[in-house]
């Protein structure tokens, strides 16, 4: 699959519903920073540098070791892709919006499947990642560790006895790690819980955002818990510690969601159903609204409430209906009104063709 | 009754609150009650970290500073990164503005991280004497581990494995900012 078939198409590695504890816990994440010695880090190189760097992490990623353990990684520079395919793949979660910014010194390694990437001239000179379908640390940090010795087999890492691996920001020195998970917690919010269960996360070292939302908003209930500590824990207890608090998460959630069978089983098949024909029936909607009903959706098919759409089409409905995967499907540019008939249109489609 | 907050919609959401005997009745609509909630949730909104960073770098004392009033700026040798630099971008410029900015890092990887220095993984290839170090590390972990399970002919073993890396260790180069 080309780079150009990856933006097209809205299904993902990562998407696949059926991984551990998918009900709630739609995707995990260990991604790793590196930096190359004898070069300044990426904020500080020049074009010409900046190439050098690109260019030595696309040879080293096409070794033979590599490419026997991990398969295939493919290497664009973010100047042969549009504005729309940048955008893309920051919808996809595949590259962070860092790279948007003076991407003429900036390219991506992808695997096709698209559950390994590396970023180069990022923040640092490479931030190595793997995003895996549900709760998966453990696999998702052994690929990475596979990745990084592979790459380390002819690149010259910034490494330091007593720091670690050397990173521009001294919050990502040491193991460079950080492991997040994406969760669905519509069962939290609507007991009014997920305020004092994340609070209580940060205090234990974790940094919790919303995902895809602007500042403090939660878009779809979809939360992002990573490690904010990189330095003085191996990578191995950083994983567990993550791996434990998410499983506090997820049994605080199946708690809510049975709480609300029990005592709210009429209002939330009630809501559930709303939901599931306005995204049926709709002829525009916004994407905030569209990401809101898909989550009501997604809780319904989790509880068995409703029978129909799977959670895999459910995920990919989410990054389908986001602006820029619309945008790239016409030759036009489209207005806002447009765009939500579209999004409505691509929705109808989609969960009329799952039953 | 309209909702107090809009204005608009009729008021179906009822709310009171009593904190120390003193009672508030508020009333809303529901779209204006959901907002009110939503606001109420909470969790961290994204926060700068450069400029927490340079609060951080701005308080830590260097015995340079105490020692001269009018202190000179010292920049990295390599990529010309300055502390003012670094204080307003949060960003180093190279690997070594490590080696180069250590009295001043350290203070601030504690607040960060809660610790100084590194354990964890080692580069396979280029690790050198990290990767030795983190050895005999592990090495006197199983040690201990045999010690205490008096399997005391594993433990001599183990011992003199340690001893080997400890000399190994002693006649090598020296790479330790």
């Amino acid at each position: 699959m080309t780079i150009k078939e990856t933006v097209n198409s809205a299904k993902s590695g990562w998407m696949k519903g059926d991984g551990p504890d998918g009900d709630i816990l739609i995707s995990c994440r260990v991604r790793v920073a590196r930096n190359l010695k004898g070069y300044a880090f990426p904020h500080l190189l020049d074009q010409e540098k900046a190439e050098q760097v690109i260019y030595a992490v696309q040879l080293a990623s096409e070794n033979q070791a590599i490419r026997s353990q991990v398969g295939d990684l493919e290497t664009t520079r973010m100047s042969e892709l549009s504005p729309v395919e940048r955008q893309i793949l920051v919808e996809k979660h595949l590259i962070s919006p860092n790279l948007l910014e003076e991407y003429g010194k900036k390219a991506v390694a992808l695997r096709d499947d698209e559950v390994i990437s590396i970023m180069i001239n990022e923040e640092d000179h490479l931030r190595i990642q793997c995003l895996l379908p549900g709760l998966q640390l453990e696999k998702a940090w052994a690929l990475v560790d596979q990745i990084d010795d592979g790459l380390e087999n002819t690149l010259d890492y910034a490494f330091s006895e007593k720091f670690g691996y050397l990173t521009a920001c001294p919050t990502n020195v040491g193991t460079g790690m950080r492991a997040s998970v994406m969760l669905h917690l519509p069962g939290l919010v609507l007991v009014d819980q997920v305020g004092a269960v994340l609070a209580m996360i940060s205090k234990l070292g974790f940094a919790v955002r919303g995902l895809y939302g602007e500042g403090t908003e939660a878009l779809g209930n979809l939360f992002q818990l990573s490690n904010q500590v990189t330095m003085g824990h191996t990578e191995e207890e950083i994983i567990n510690s993550l791996n434990s608090v998410t499983g506090q998460i997820l049994t605080q959630e199946r708690e809510a969601r049975k709480a609300l069978l029990q005592q709210r089983k009429d209002q939330l098949e009630d809501k559930v159903g709303r939901s599931y024909g306005l995204l049926k029936y709709a002829h525009m909607i916004s994407s905030e609204e569209a990401m809101r009903r898909l989550s009501d959706v997604r809780m319904g098919v989790d509880l068995r409430l409703i029978t129909g759409p799977t959670t895999e089409q459910l995920t990919e409905l989410m990054v389908m209906t986001r602006q820029a995967y619309l945008m790239n499907q016409q030759e036009n540019s489209l207005n806002s009104l447009q765009l939500d008939i579209l999004r409505a249109q691509t929705i109808r489609n989609k969960l009329n063709q799952g039953g | 009754m309209l909702c107090e907050r809009c204005n608009e919609r009729p008021a179906t959401v009822h709310y009171t609150e009593i904190v120390n005997g003193h009672k508030t009745n508020t009333h809303l609509c529901e779209i204006c009650a959901g907002q009110v909630q939503a606001g109420g949730f909470g969790f961290m909104p994204q926060i700068n970290l450069p400029n927490i960073l340079a609060g951080l770098l701005s308080q830590a004392p260097s015995a340079q500073q105490y020692a001269t009033k009018t202190r000179q700026e010292t920049s990295c040798p390599t990529c010309g990164t300055t502390e003012s630099v670094f204080t307003q971008k949060g960003l180093l410029g190279c690997g070594d503005c490590y080696r180069h900015f250590q009295d001043r890092l350290g203070p601030i990887m504690r607040r960060i991280h809660g610790s100084s220095s590194h354990v964890g993984k080692v580069p396979e290839r280029t690790g050198g004497r990290a990767k030795v170090i983190k050895q005999i590390k592990e090495m006197k972990e199983y040690l201990k581990q045999a010690v205490s399970r008096e399997e005391f002919e594993q433990a001599a073993q183990l011992r003199d494995k340690i001893r080997q890396l400890e000399q190994q260790l002693s006649g090598g180069e020296h790479n330790d900012y």
